[in-house]
């Protein structure tokens, strides 16, 4: 395994000079993929990202070309396509650098998208914090429409697509694709149901529509410019493409590394790349794939059989890094956001921070989410406040089983695996907390000491 | 005319039985169909789904299919296997398929109704002694299945805003609602009113109208029918009557032609509420606010109790004889009502036919409001047609009376239920001629004439009315009437049978008079009394289609729809 | 209301490129918002009428979505994130310095309307945590020393708020 970034998406992102206007974008070659897109059938278009076997970046994993495939264009409907820069999931960072550094990158992947699905309109739904990105976008979709690569009659081709950049509001729920189209319907963003309402056949407006995050729809452009079979080729067979990693928390030098799928472990990562961690501290936990992922405990042995049929024996510093390694170890790559806890982590604390987030994100649409997240908040919050029990550890877990599986959207999910995947690694630590609290208020000491992450 | 055209059946199979079902309705109402209850909260057959309350999880399989070829994939029993999904699905978003299968008790499904028993319960304020919706509560109902007996939730509850006024007729108590959503669309999707929604979010998320807005159409007593717990509560009943206590009666909404179905709840005689009873041809499962008042007329002080001649207090059978004696002087008109039902507008008919009379009624129009509450504001002037009391659509007066009276042409005046000084015909005009008056309240007309026969309300009595789409509806007495009051039907009976010379049916019944409307009058063939359902029948319309009604597009009547196909739309 | 023409301008553009009028309730939201500072009942009802809507549909985003208030804010809105990431980072340690050096509780505005202060969730740049919004400004690796710095500025007025026009 090389050590080498393999920079597709981020090629020019931090290179000196490389600035977000679309002169520089079009003397590194910029929107001569979309040209060569415009020329081709949008059916061979699709045929090459299914090719390509590239995967959403957005945190499902979900193959790009299938999503595209189940597009419903018999309805007659306008066809809408959205790019979901809602970029949301805690630990997760990438989409901020595309935006705000190489903007017409996503709008020339865009456009050969909407080009391919035939779309009427396009959309960029730009979390709103992101007030420089907005302005940066709005400026390159300026620029991109006087140089023809978008709005009316694209490039003497006939076809028309306009991109609408619509800022969301500090709500996490949007990134969940079918809250986004609510949200850009105008109203609260309460996810839909599915069935019906899959965005293919009923998305924005009841028409069909796809939202691809804003890495995916970048692949594209690679994947027009290489074609899908030549994408294919990196990574691995089933995580093709390159994942830019995002890390956070206890390392040296947190930051993005765009790698090919499983051209580098965990512990590369961690160790090689982003120089390891804090003087003198140990590696306690990693959450892998933004803050729902399952969080994985540094001295576990993960075993099991690939889909292929390999058997593997892994600590968490082996594990490769590509979407099927992490799940089969029982967690998921997710949005790529890696989180790094050392041994200074107190993990009822960082529980309760991260309940905290899903609890004041839940939209609060459906009962097991609406109720059962805030009492997960409520019960680490009391743990951490001094008021821990020892049956608190198997309430968490079985609030949190009350809660997957049975919601309108992931969210419910997002919510309980963190939970579910704490208590059953550090169970310990949530027994030990509370025989640590009711030692100090036997000697009538107060229990909690000051915390740090909630 | 069938009143249910084929619906598609199709075979599937619930908790390991094969049942058929029609195609197209989803797993709450197949698996109801055959008495298996999925409980659910946000669910409501007439409006849109939600899927919010996630209390009809089931569990759902589909036979399984080889991918590649399409093949069905066989066990060992040689059937086709089931392709079970890991997680459950809602039953009111998963619509019936050839094939599928269900499991309602599974496991699985008691384990997540369990959960969102609790989930829904830890917030909840628990009040139901205070509360009134207890026994009619599905929280309640459901907790009791699959709830537990001790809460696990030991943090503090939300708080949230409680006794609100939410309009003119509805209280909301905030920390009762389950944000089921029902209301929202209800106002939105029926009434036309986007008044409601919810501020805040996830669990702080409270139900409310925009400050200085209220729920206040005429619909607004339905959120509280439909609202599954005691968060939105109807402000007139509250705290008045244990729902348990009441006694439940059917009848029909006098409002306007539409007829809408109804319970009437009643105690001792005493009325407390009107709710909307389904019917899917005719008001869903709604009706106007408005609707549900018309019982609070039958209490005020001016109805009339007694029998009378020229002022003297009579019996029944002495009034019956005074008026059968005026009637056969003949000259007699009559001022119908369309407000009598059929039994009584069909005596009425016999009547004029026997004395030959010229029946009028009066136009009782108003503006409609595209869903339940018609252009006219009567409940049976489709009656009045069938039964041969008129041949044509009223005027607004009886004015035209006024030179019968005059030049002696008419010197016996039947009135029913209706004040004529104000339409038409003056006290110096009605002195001119004798009247016999039939009617619930005191009015002008009552205090003028010479013969007053009480009536009872609609609520007091049985009968029926025949609705803007032709359909005959049933209404049963709720409570007794006025001490000593007849039903009309009985006193006309008399009267009428005496104007031929026979002898009076004692104590007729709507078996009886049904019979003679079957055998009478060709649309009603076939009819008896026991045999018109719940929810109606339909009859043939075609003879008064070419008639100026002046109903528009409702609910569940569509004018130019109905001349071309003229049944009321059923759903499934 | 008095809007800004400027605003009005961009609303009436705006409103027209959505192909359903209701999709511009959240933009609308946006610049109504920069421009009174806060969104009134007045400006809710505004918006409403502008789209065809009932106040009840704008209210019900307004009180969904935590960018948009109903009150003002101070002349500086500093936003600490304390999501995991930022709080590993030290976070909640930023806060309390901003909090001792501009004395005002998180989740408070000064009296004297200088700084609303506040706890916000993940702005996604957690590889450069403590990240701190102020304004429409981004500040990274806020430490409690750079807290301090931050506090200075503030209150010396040279801090930048990262509006083009402000």
């Amino acid at each position: 395994m090389a050590l080498k970034e393999k920079r597709l998406i981020m090629k020019h992102v931090d290179e000196p000079g490389y600035t977000n206007d679309i002169d520089c974008y079009l003397k590194h070659g910029g929107y001569e993929d979309l040209k060569k897109a415009v020329a081709l059938k949008p059916e061979y278009i699709c045929a090459e990202v299914m090719e390509s076997g590239v995967r959403g970046r957005g945190g499902a994993g979900f193959p790009a070309g299938m999503k595209w495939k189940f597009l419903d264009r018999k309805s007659g409907k306008p066809i809408y396509l959205i790019c979901n820069c809602d970029e949301s999931e805690p630990g997760t960072f990438k989409d901020r650098q595309i935006v705000h550094k190489d903007p017409h990158q996503l709008i020339e992947g865009m456009m050969i998208a909407a080009f391919a699905i035939q779309a009427k309109l396009a959309f960029i739904y730009i979390r709103g914090e992101f007030f420089q990105g907005y302005r940066i976008l709005e400026k390159a979709i300026e620029e991109a429409r006087a140089g023809n690569f978008l709005g009316e009659n694209i490039l003497d081709t006939g076809y028309s697509c306009d991109i609408i950049v619509h800022r969301g509001a500090g709500a996490y729920i949007c990134g969940e694709e079918t809250g986004l189209i609510e949200s850009l319907e105008g109203k609260r963003a309460n996810p839909r149901i599915k069935p019906p309402y899959f965005p293919a056949a009923l998305g924005l407006y009841q028409c069909p529509t796809i939202v691809n995050n804003v890495e995916t729809l970048c692949d594209v452009k690679h994947i027009v410019n290489m074609g899908g079979k030549e994408f294919a080729k990196i990574g691995t067979s089933g995580n093709t493409g390159t994942r830019t990693w995002c890390v956070s928390g206890h390392v040296m030098n947190p930051g993005y590394y765009e790698f090919a799928c499983a051209d580098i472990t965990l512990g590369q990562l961690i160790y090689d790349i982003c120089g390891g961690l804090k003087p003198g501290r140990k590696l306690k936990a990693v959450i892998p794939g933004g803050s729902s992922a399952k969080v994985l405990r540094a001295d576990e042995r993960f075993r099991g059989t690939l889909q292929d049929g390999t058997e593997f024996d892994w600590g968490i510093e082996d594990i490769p890094m590509d979407f099927d390694s992490l799940a089969a170890c029982g967690s998921m790559s997710g949005s790529g956001g890696v989180i790094v806890m050392d041994d200074s982590t107190d993990i009822v604390e960082a529980l309760a921070n991260i309940n905290y987030f899903y609890a004041h994100e839940s939209c609060g649409q459906c009962t097991p989410c609406r109720e059962g997240v805030p009492w997960l908040r409520k019960v680490t919050r009391r743990m951490v406040d001094g008021e821990a029990r020892e049956e608190d550890a198997d309430l968490l877990k079985s609030i949190a089983d009350q809660i997957a599986g049975r919601t309108i959207c992931a969210f419910g999910e997002a919510a309980s695996w963190p939970v579910q995947s704490f208590i059953e690694k550090f169970k310990d630590e949530f027994v030990e907390k509370a025989r640590e609290q009711a030692a100090r208020r036997k000697e009538g000491k107060k229990p909690a000491t000051e915390t740090t992450l909630v | 005319m069938s009143e249910h055209p084929t619906v598609e059946k199709i075979v599937i199979n619930v908790d390991g039985k094969d049942v058929e079902v029609p195609a197209g309705i989803n797993a709450i109402e197949a698996a109801r169909l055959h008495g298996k209850e999925i409980p659910h909260y946000c669910y409501h057959p007439k409006l849109s789904i939600a899927g919010n309350c996630r209390m009809c999880l089931i569990e759902m399989g589909m036979p399984m299919r080889d991918r590649a070829t399409g093949e069905p994939i066989m066990n060992e029993a040689g059937k086709q296997k089931i392709g079970w999904g890991p997680k459950p699905t809602i039953g009111c978003a998963t619509n019936v398929a050839p094939g599928m299968h269900l499991k309602t008790d599974s496991p699985m499904v008691k384990e997540a109704r369990n959960g969102v028993t609790e989930f829904l319960l830890i917030n909840h304020p628990l009040d139901c002694p205070i509360c009134d919706q207890a026994g009619e509560c599905r929280l309640q109902e459901f907790s009791a299945d699959h709830g537990r007996c001790e809460s696990r939730f030991i943090e503090e509850k939300n708080v949230k805003p409680k006794h609100t006024t939410l309009g003119p007729r509805v209280t909301l108590d905030d920390e009762r609602c389950i944000l089921c959503s029902r209301c929202i669309r209800f106002s939105s999707e029926i009434a036309g009113d986007d008044c409601l929604g919810f501020v805040d979010r996830g669990t702080y998320s409270t139900l409310t109208c925009y400050p200085g807005r209220e729920l206040k159409h005429n619909y607004s007593l339905n959120t509280v029918d439909i609202c599954p717990v005691g968060a939105l509560t109807e402000t007139d009943f509250r705290f008045k009557m244990r729902v348990w206590f009441l006694k439940r009666t059917n009848s029909i909404c006098t409002e306007s032609s539409a007829g809408s179905n109804s319970t009437i709840w009643s105690r001792e005689g005493k009325i407390y509420r009107i709710t909307p009873r389904r019917n899917d041809a005719v008001n869903d499962t709604w009706m106007t606010d408005s609707g549900r008042e018309l019982f609070k007329a039958i209490e005020t002080g001016d109805r009339l109790t007694r029998y009378t001649v020229d002022g003297v207090h009579k019996t029944p059978d002495e009034t019956a004889l005074v008026a059968t004696d005026l009637l056969k002087g003949g000259a007699v008109a009559i001022v119908g009502s369309a407000h009598s039902s059929v039994e009584e507008q069909f005596l009425y008919s016999l009547m004029a036919g026997r004395t030959d009379a010229k029946v009028s009624l009066i136009r009782r129009t108003g503006e409609g409001d595209g869903i339940l509450l018609t252009e006219d504001r009567t409940p049976n002037m489709r009656g009045a047609l069938l039964t041969g009391l008129i041949s044509e659509l009223p005027a607004g007066d009886v004015g035209s009376l006024a030179e019968s009276i005059k030049s002696g042409t008419v010197k016996t005046l039947v009135v029913v239920n209706e004040d004529v000084t104000v339409f038409g015909l003056p006290t110096d005009i009605l002195s001119k001629v004798k009247i016999i008056y039939f009617g619930t309240h005191a009015n002008e007309t009552g205090r003028v004439a010479d013969v007053v026969c009480p009536s009872l309300s609609v609520f007091e009595k049985e009968g029926s009315f025949v609705n803007v789409s032709f359909r005959v509806q049933k209404f049963a007495a709720a409570i007794p009437g006025p001490k000593g009051v007849l039903p009309d039907v009985s006193i006309l009976e008399k009267i009428v049978a005496a104007l031929d010379g026979e002898k009076p049916v004692g104590g007729i019944t709507h078996d009886i008079l049904w019979e003679r409307l079957a055998g009478k009058i060709p649309q009603f063939a076939g009819l008896t009394w026991s045999g018109i359902g719940d929810e109606g029948t339909a009859v043939d319309p075609t003879a008064f289609l070419d008639l100026p009604f002046p109903e528009r597009k409702h609910l569940k009547f569509d004018p130019v729809a109905f001349k071309k196909v003229p049944v009321a739309p059923v759903e499934a | 209301m008095n809007l800004k023409p400027e605003t009005i301008e961009k609303i009436d553009k705006l409103v027209s490129r959505y192909p359903t009028k209701r999709s511009a309730a959240l933009p609308l939201c946006h610049l109504v918002q920069e421009d009174q500072g806060y969104l009134s009942n007045e400006a809710m009802e505004w918006i409403a009428r502008r789209l065809d809507l009932q106040p009840i549909n704008i209210l019900e985003l307004v009180t969904f979505y935590p960018m948009l208030r109903t009150k003002p804010v101070g002349k500086y809105h500093v936003r600490v994130c304390h999501t995991l990431p930022c709080a590993l980072a030290g976070a909640y340690q930023t806060c309390r310095r901003l909090e001792e050096a501009l004395h005002v509780k998180a989740g408070h505005t000064s009296e004297d309307n200088l700084v609303t202060l506040e706890y916000v969730e993940c702005h996604a740049d957690c590889g450069r945590a403590p990240v701190v919004m102020v304004g429409e400004e981004e500040y990274t690796g806020v430490d409690p020393e750079k807290a301090g710095e931050m506090a200075a500025r503030i209150k010396s007025g040279e801090l930048s708020i990262g509006m083009p026009d402000a």
